[in-house]
């Protein structure tokens, strides 16, 4: 049985600024340690001698040249932006008062 | 803000032993951006120099720039690393509207460069050998304004604007190994160390380097162990600040100082460093605590899925290895030895930052002495006067120049120093300014002739002692005669002309 505790999840859900109830956190636990144990089983296998695999595509080495293209228009850009001040992304407050 | 309470910088060596780290980012100077096409230039309009890669829009794939990857390797070699035969991509997911995609593209647990060192210079001569841990690829994040609040700061800001421009641009991240050992020399050798990093990437042409536009940013960590007695096991680690926002050689050195002088002060009261970020704060000379390290800097680092693998050719890594300049320490020393300067005269050029300035006015024609005395001098003095860096008044091929109107004769020291002040004034290159303000030493002799003959007739005790063998008399007719001349003559032509006419007659 899989490690995974129910505040690993709240911590990731934190993280990634994802709202959970304590019963979709309770779920999620469980789904996530059979996933883990699922993968342990591929470890099992994998000996030291197989090189963990970064791309399912075995491709490396791949490059552009060092050459300027086409850039968005300011308004392209900041189409998509729910705010802007005609230049710039407009964000809320980062942080709260100083402590 | 309470002021800190600092302990004498001797006392706190006496009691701790500082223990040192650094965080370098150099901004690579390819054309392009780390993973888009976009062009490398920030500081214009905002949010002209992106493509939908920089904003990470859907659909849009970063493409790594092979450039910006031998650059990469190339800084690797030359601060001593092995380079990876096989390194990759990792994202770093954070929250943080300096980056559209919320995460950046990094390297994590396989750098391109690792296990090296670096030869510094300390300002007296001595090598301190720093330790290099790491050098890996990653991108730059946008520029945030802080709008509202009383100071412009984050804290207390209503909203922030972005500006993308700087997002994504080519960054080689540098990290030291713990550096212990520094001792007393501990501020010298921060930014020693950051100088060298500096000179190295100059030397190799893969950055601006500029500190104050943000090129090369240093990340000081500095922590204090207690000292214990001889034949004791030395005391674990202290625990460590990083402070940031340290964008020139001389605040490294001063960030370095205040942190070992105001944590020293902490645990003497018997207090705890807590470990987070601080700010320098170049105004007062002082850091003020930021953001705490806590959950948030979890960053569930994983491979980048959108990216291969680097793995650089054994070929690639032995061509970009035999294309190395010289070592800045190395280049120094032989440099020195060429230019027949005294252990003085090299230090206060050095010490000046005025190295890359008489190399380039040596390379223009100049004689090494000149230049020295030029650069150190005059240009220095003015440079002081108004605040500004001497590179940015006068180019040395301006210098140079000016030095060759000198030697030959056009110009004397006096008048070259008006000339100086011409060409920094803009009014253009050192003969332009000559033409201009008709400043050339009067060279026909006999314009010279006539005036001597005229002071010599003035002054005819004075012509009789010359006559008498009493050279050093001749002053008093040379005087006569650069005032007559407005000082526009050459003092040595016209002491020639003296002895000559005072023997004539």
């Amino acid at each position: 049985m899989s490690e995974i505790t129910q505040e690993q999840v709240a911590h990731l859900a934190n993280l990634a600024r994802i709202a959970l109830t304590p019963h979709e956190i309770e779920s999620l636990t469980n789904e996530l340690g059979s996933i883990v144990d699922n993968v342990a089983k591929v470890s099992e296998v994998a000996t030291a001698d197989v090189p963990a695999t970064s791309h399912p595509i075995p491709l490396q080495n791949v490059y552009r040249d060092d050459v300027p293209g086409t850039t968005l228009t300011t308004e392209q850009a900041l189409a998509g932006a729910p705010d802007h001040d005609g230049s710039r992304f407009r964000v809320t407050a980062i942080l709260g008062e100083e402590q | 803000m309470a002021t800190a309470k600092l302990m004498d910088f001797d006392k706190a060596l006496e009691l701790f032993e500082p223990v040192l780290g650094f965080e370098v980012h150099v901004e690579l100077s390819t054309k392009t951006k780390m993973f888009s096409d976009a062009p490398n230039f920030f500081g214009g309009e905002p949010n002209t120099n992106i493509t939908p890669v920089d904003l990470g829009l859907p659909g849009s794939l970063p493409v790594v720039n092979g450039e910006a990857v031998r650059y990469s390797i190339s800084l690797g070699l030359a601060l001593g690393c092995s380079i990876a035969p096989s390194s990759r991509f990792a994202r770093k997911n954070y929250f943080y509207p300096d980056l559209a995609k919320n995460y950046q593209i990094s390297q994590f647990d396989e750098p391109i460069a690792f296990g090296g060192s670096v030869d510094v210079e300390l300002p007296d001569g001595r090598m301190f050998t720093v330790p290099i841990e790491r050098a890996h690829m990653e991108e730059d994040a946008g520029k945030l304004t802080h709008v509202g609040g009383a100071t412009g700061r984050i804290q207390g800001a209503e909203y922030s604007l972005v500006d993308y421009n700087r997002a994504g641009v080519p960054l080689v991240e540098i990290v030291t190994d713990i550096i212990y050992g520094a001792e007393a020399d501990a501020p010298e050798l921060a930014k020693a160390y950051v100088a060298t990093i500096r000179d190295i990437v100059v030397a190799l042409g893969i950055s601006e380097a500029r500190m104050e536009r943000g090129n090369l940013r240093c990340d000081a960590n500095i922590s204090l162990r207690p000292r214990t007695a001889p034949g004791e096991p030395p005391a674990p680690l202290g625990t460590r600040t990083e402070t940031k926002n340290v964008n020139s050689l001389r605040s490294v050195e001063r960030a370095i100082r205040y942190e070992i002088q105001r944590q020293a002060q902490i645990l003497a009261d018997g207090g705890t460093i807590t470990q987070e970020t601080r700010h320098w704060h170049e105004d007062t000379g002082t850091t003020s605590a930021g953001r705490p390290k806590s959950d948030a800097d979890d960053y569930r680092y994983f491979p980048e899925p959108d990216l291969l693998p680097v793995v650089p050719s054994a070929e690639l890594i032995e061509e970009l290895r035999a294309a190395l300049p010289e070592p800045p320490a190395a280049r120094r020393r032989r440099l020195k030895q060429e230019w027949g300067f005294t252990d003085l005269e090299f230090q206060d050029v050095q010490n000046a930052g005025l190295l890359v300035e008489v190399t380039s006015t040596v390379e223009a024609g100049a004689s090494p002495q000149a230049a020295r005395k030029w650069w150190s001098g005059e240009i220095s003095r003015i440079a002081n006067a108004r605040s500004a860096e001497p590179s940015s008044l006068v180019s040395p091929s301006d210098v140079a120049a000016l030095v060759a109107l000198i030697d030959n004769g056009a110009l004397n020291d006096r008048l070259a120093r008006q000339v100086l002040e011409g060409v920094i004034d803009g009014e253009g290159t050192p003969q332009e300014v000559v033409d201009a303000r008709g400043l050339a030493v009067v060279s026909d002799d006999g314009a010279l002739i006539a005036a001597i003959d005229e002071a010599l007739a003035a002054q005819p005790d004075v012509l009789a002692k010359i006559k008498d063998g009493k050279v050093q008399a001749a002053g008093a007719v040379i005087g006569a005669v650069m005032k007559a001349m407005k000082g526009q003559a050459d003092a040595a032509r016209v002491r020639e002309l003296v002895l000559e006419r005072a023997a004539a007659s």
